[in-house]
C-alpha cells in the first residue's frame, strides 16, 4: 500500500503539468481568442465590444490568475463553451468519448489477439523461418503510417471487394472494422517485437535451462513458467501502447468519419476552435496517466517479488 | 580405456558474420535517399508544380509512370520533390532534438540540484501526453506549416533524449575512471569531452537513427491533417490528404506517396537496426 | 561397479568456434569426479552437453557421450527429457536461478515428479518433504511454500541440490555448486552432496575452480586447460604429484588451511 500511496504522490507534478501545459497552450494561442470568436460566427465588432468581452471572461488578469481561475472552473466541470457551436466543451467531449474509448478497446482486443500469439510464436521459433516471417511482417507494419494503411484498407477491402463500408454510417460495429483493422495493424506490428522479446528473454533466463534439466516439457517450461513470468511485462507494455493509440484515433477518426472525440479534435483544430483543442489534450492526457497508473499498480500488485516486500537483485 | 570407432561427427551451420556488409547496403540506400531529397529539383522529369488540365487525372503510363493529379501534375515529379520536403525536414528535427535533448540531459547530470530536477519534471510534464496529442495542439495554435510541424514534434521529443542522455552521463560518471580523470585534474568541458561524450553517443545515435523513421511517419501524419506543408507544395502526407477523394477512381495517386514514405522508412529503420547490431558489443567478434 | 558415463574424444563448438577438444573419460556407479580448470576451459560446457544443455548456439560436433550405452548427443529432445532430472540431475552455479522466480518452490518440484510421472500429488508432497528433511531441513514445509527469492543463497543452493535427488538419479552433475557461496556454506553443500552419494549411491561429476573442492569431495579428477585434457587420474596421486605444469600451478595457487 506504502508504494500505491507513493505514486499517488508522484501524479500530483504530472497532472499539476498536464494542465498548465494545456492551460498555457490556449493562453498563447488564445491572446485574440474573442476576436476569433466573434469572427468564427462571422461577426464584425468594434475593439471596445471586444476588450469588454475580454474583461468579462477574465482574459485581461495576469496569467497565474488566469491559470487559477481556468483550473477552478475545470475543477467544476466547466470546461468552456466552443467557439463553434456555441454548446458546452464537457458535455460535447463526454457525448463522443464513448465512440472513441469503442475504438481503442476494440483495436487494443484485435492487438493482443494478433500479438499475442504470433509473438509467442516467433520467440519459441527464435531465428527460425516463422519468427524471420513474423518479424518480416512486424517490420512492414512498422514503416506503414497508419493513414497510409487506412487508405490501403480502403482501396483493397471497401473499394476492390467491396466488403466494409469506406465511411463510417454511425457508431456502429460493421463501420468500426476498418477503423480497428487500421489502428491494429500498426499497433500489432509494434506490440508483436515487444511480445517476442519479452519472451525471449524469459526463455534465455537460467530457470529455463534448470527446468529442462528436471526434464520438464517445453510445454510447461512455456505456460506455465515463462509465460507466468513475462505475462506482467506483457500486460504493461499493452497498456502503455494505450498511448500511442488514443493519439493516433485523431487521424483514423477523421479519415473514416467515425464521431468520437479524435474527430472532434481534427474539426476543432480546423475551425481554430480553441476550448474543444484544449479539453481533447487535457483529457487524453488524463486518460493515458490514469490507464499508465493503473498498469504499474496491477504490476506491482501481481508480482509476488515485489507484493511481498522482497527486491531481487 | 579401448577406443575401437572413429567418434561421430556432427555437423554445425557456420555462421557468418554480415553485419558488416549489411551496413554497407542499407547505408548506401539512405544515402541514396538523402542525396535524391537533395537534388530533387534536378532528378524530376517534369516540373512538378505545372498544371495541365487536358493530361488531368491520367493512368500510369510510359510518359508519366505514376500518373498525374487532377491538375496534370506528374505524380512521379511530385514524389520525388516531396523527397525534398519530407525526409530534409525530418533528419533536420531528429537532428535538432538528439543534439538540444542530449545537451539538456548532459548539463542536467553534470549541474544536478535544482536544475535537474525541475529540468526532468518539465521532460515528464510532457512525455504525460499519449503520442501525437500535444503536437497536434502545438502545430494547431501555432497554424501549420512545416516549420511548426517541425517544432510541435520537436516539443514532445526532445525528453525522451534528455533522459538518455542523463541517465547514460550519471552511469559513465560513477565509474573509476572518470574518478580517476578527476582527481587528474581534468576540467569539466575536457571532461564532457574527452570521456562522456564518446561515451554516450553510441546509445544516442542508435535512438535517432531509429527515430528517422518514426518521425518522418508523425510529420507526415501531421501534413496530413493539414498541420504540417501546405498545397501546392509537393509533401507526402499532405499529398496523400489532398488526393483522397481521388481513392476510388485514381488509387495510385494516393497512394503513391504513401508508398514513398513506406519505402523510406523501412530503409531508415533497416539501417537503425543494423547500426544497432553493429554497435552492440555482443555482435563483435 | 559397472560404468555409468562415458565422454569419448568429445569435442564441442559454440557459434562454430571449438571451445572442447578431445575429451575422454568415464565414470563408474558411485565414484565422484572433479574437473577443474579456469573460468572459461569449457568444462561447464562439458556438463552441459550431457543434457542438451549448451544452448542454441552450442553443439557436440565430434565425439559421443555414453550413458547406459545410449549416445546422449543423438537422443530425441523426448528422450533426453525423460532422462533428465530422472537418471541424470543437475544443479548450477546459481540455484536461486534454476528456479522460476515467480512460483513457489513447492510447484515447481511438483511439476518435476509430474514430469515423470508421478501424478498423486499428495504423496509427492510427502516425498518431497521427506526427502528435505533427509537432508537435514527442519521445516521442510515451510521450504516447499516459499518462493525461491524468499531463501537465502546457500539454503537456495542446498535445496537445489534435494531437488536434484528427488528422482534418486543415478548421476548428479555439479556445475560449480559452492563457488557463489560463503565458506561456511560451502560446507554444508560439499556435506549434503556426499550424503547424496552415501545414501543413494549417486555418481557425481563435480565441475569447479577450487582445487580444496575437489580435495575434498573427488575419486578421481581431471584438469581442462584451454578446452583439452592436460591431466587426469585419481585425485590422490595427482595431488601427490602433478605432471602437467598447469597442475602444477593450479595445485600451487590453492590456499592450504583447509579442515
Amino acid at each position: 500500500m506504502h508504494y500505491t500511496l507513493q505514486r499517488f504522490l508522484q501524479l500530483i507534478p504530472i497532472l499539476f503539468g498536464i494542465t498548465f501545459l494545456s492551460f498555457l497552450l490556449m493562453y498563447l494561442a488564445g491572446s485574440d481568442a474573442v476576436t476569433e470568436m466573434y469572427s468564427n460566427r462571422g461577426v464584425e465588432v468594434a475593439q471596445e465590444i471586444i476588450n469588454e468581452r475580454k474583461a468579462k471572461l477574465g482574459l485581461d488578469l495576469p496569467f497565474f490568475q488566469q491559470y487559477l481561475n481556468w483550473l477552478w472552473n475545470m475543477l467544476h466541470g466547466n470546461m468552456g463553451i466552443s467557439y463553434v457551436t456555441g454548446e458546452e466543451v464537457l458535455s460535447a467531449f463526454l457525448r463522443k468519448l464513448p465512440a472513441t474509448l469503442m475504438l481503442t478497446a476494440l483495436s487494443v482486443l484485435l492487438t493482443a489477439v494478433i500479438s499475442l500469439p504470433c509473438g509467442i510464436l516467433a520467440a519459441v521459433r527464435h531465428d527460425k523461418p516463422t519468427d524471420l516471417f513474423l518479424r518480416f511482417l512486424s517490420f512492414m507494419g512498422n514503416a506503414m503510417p497508419n493513414f497510409f494503411v487506412a487508405m490501403l484498407l480502403m482501396e483493397f477491402l471497401g473499394i476492390q471487394l467491396g466488403i466494409l463500408p469506406v465511411i463510417s454510417g454511425g457508431v456502429d460495429f460493421e463501420s468500426a472494422l476498418m477503423p480497428t483493422m487500421t489502428l491494429s495493424i500498426a499497433m500489432s506490428a509494434k506490440y508483436l517485437r515487444q511480445v517476442r522479446s519479452a519472451v525471449l528473454e524469459e526463455l534465455n533466463k537460467d530457470y529455463v535451462q534448470g527446468a529442462r534439466a528436471r526434464g520438464i516439457s517445453e510445454r510447461v517450461i512455456l505456460w506455465k513458467n515463462v509465460m507466468k513470468a513475462s505475462m506482467l511485462t506483457i500486460m504493461t507494455l499493452l497498456a502503455l501502447s494505450i498511448g500511442s493509440l488514443l493519439g493516433g484515433t485523431a487521424i483514423i477518426e477523421s479519415i473514416f468519419m467515425w464521431d468520437g472525440v479524435g474527430k472532434m479534435a481534427v474539426d476543432a483544430i480546423n475551425m481554430r476552435d480553441y476550448p474543444v483543442i484544449q479539453a481533447y489534450v487535457m483529457w487524453m492526457a488524463l486518460i493515458y496517466v490514469g490507464v499508465n497508473l493503473v498498469a504499474d499498480l496491477l504490476y506491482h500488485h501481481l508480482d509476488p517479488r515485489i507484493r511481498l516486500g522482497v527486491s531481487s537483485k | 580405456m579401448n577406443i575401437k570407432k572413429e567418434p561421430t561427427i556432427r555437423l554445425q551451420e557456420i555462421q557468418t558474420n554480415r553485419l558488416n556488409q549489411k551496413l554497407y547496403i542499407f547505408g548506401g540506400l539512405a544515402l541514396l535517399l538523402i542525396l535524391c531529397s537533395f537534388f530533387s529539383d534536378y532528378l524530376t522529369p517534369y516540373d512538378p508544380y505545372l498544371q495541365d488540365l487536358s493530361l488531368a487525372k491520367a493512368p500510369p503510363s510510359s510518359e508519366h509512370l505514376l500518373g498525374t493529379d487532377r491538375y496534370g501534375r506528374d505524380m512521379l515529379s511530385r514524389v520525388i520533390a516531396g523527397s525534398k520536403t519530407s525526409i530534409f525536414s525530418t533528419l533536420l528535427l531528429v537532428g535538432f532534438i538528439a543534439t538540444f535533448g542530449s545537451l539538456v540531459g548532459i548539463i542536467c547530470a553534470r549541474v544536478g540540484k535544482t536544475f535537474d530536477t525541475v529540468l526532468m519534471r518539465t521532460a515528464d510534464m510532457f512525455l504525460a501526453f499519449p503520442g501525437l496529442v500535444f503536437a497536434l495542439a502545438v502545430a494547431a495554435v501555432l497554424g501549420g506549416g512545416v516549420h511548426n510541424a517541425i517544432f510541435a514534434l520537436a516539443a514532445i521529443s526532445w525528453p525522451k533524449y534528455a533522459r538518455l542522455a542523463r541517465s547514460q552521463t550519471l552511469a559513465i560518471e560513477s565509474m573509476p575512471f572518470i574518478q580517476a580523470a578527476k582527481m587528474a585534474g581534468s576540467g569539466p568541458i575536457k571532461l564532457i569531452r574527452t570521456h562522456i561524450l564518446p561515451n554516450i553517443t553510441g546509445p544516442i545515435l542508435v535512438t535517432a537513427m531509429l527515430d528517422i523513421g518514426t518521425m518522418m511517419m508523425e510529420l507526415a501524419g501531421l501534413s496530413f491533417l493539414g498541420l504540417g506543408a501546405k498545397p501546392p507544395i509537393p509533401e507526402w502526407g499532405s499529398m496523400m490528404s489532398d488526393t483522397r477523394n481521388l481513392l476510388p477512381t485514381q488509387p495510385w495517386v494516393t497512394l503513391a506517396p504513401g508508398f514513398a514514405i513506406f519505402l523510406s522508412v523501412m530503409i531508415f529503420n533497416l539501417l537503425g537496426d543494423t547500426v544497432r547490431d553493429y554497435l552492440d558489443p555482443k555482435n563483435r567478434r | 561397479m559397472s560404468e555409468l558415463i562415458r565422454y569419448e574424444q568429445v569435442d564441442i563448438s559454440y557459434k562454430g568456434q571449438r571451445i572442447v577438444h578431445n575429451i575422454n573419460f568415464s565414470l563408474n556407479e558411485g565414484e565422484i569426479m572433479g574437473i577443474v580448470g579456469e573460468s572459461g576451459s569449457g568444462k561447464s560446457s562439458l556438463l552441459r552437453a550431457a543434457l542438451k544443455l549448451l544452448g542454441r548456439d552450442g553443439l557436440v560436433t565430434r565425439g559421443d557421450i555414453y550413458y547406459k550405452g545410449q549416445d546422449l548427443p543423438d537422443l530425441s529432445q523426448k528422450e533426453m527429457r525423460r532422462i533428465s532430472g530422472s537418471e541424470i540431475g543437475m544443479i548450477f552455479q546459481h540455484a536461486g536461478g534454476s528456479f522460476c522466480p515467480i512460483r513457489r518452490v513447492g510447484e515447481q518440484l511438483q511439476e518435476m515428479m509430474e514430469a515423470h510421472g508421478y501424478l498423486d500429488k499428495q504423496e509427492n508432497e510427502q516425498h518431497a518433504c521427506e526427502l528435505l528433511a533427509k537432508f537435514g531441513f527442519d521445516s521442510p514445509k515451510r521450504i516447499i511454500g516459499s518462493y525461491p527469492f524468499e531463501l537465502s543463497g546457500g539454503m537456495q543452493q542446498r535445496v537445489a541440490v534435494a531437488a536434484a535427488m528427488l528422482l534418486r538419479p543415478k548421476l548428479l552433475l555439479a556445475d560449480e555448486p559452492t563457488s557463489a557461496l560463503d565458506v561456511t556454506v560451502q560446507k554444508q553443500v560439499i556435506e549434503e552432496m556426499l550424503l547424496a552419494r552415501e545414501v543413494f549411491g549417486t555418481a557425481i561429476i563435480l565441475v569447479t575452480h577450487n582445487m580444496g573442492v575437489v580435495k575434498a569431495m573427488a575419486d578421481k579428477m581431471l584438469v581442462m586447460h584451454q578446452g583439452e585434457a592436460v591431466e587426469q587420474g585419481m585425485t590422490s596421486s595427482i595431488m601427490k604429484s602433478p605432471s602437467s605444469p598447469y597442475t602444477k600451478k593450479l595445485l600451487a595457487a590453492m590456499p592450504k588451511l583447509r579442515r
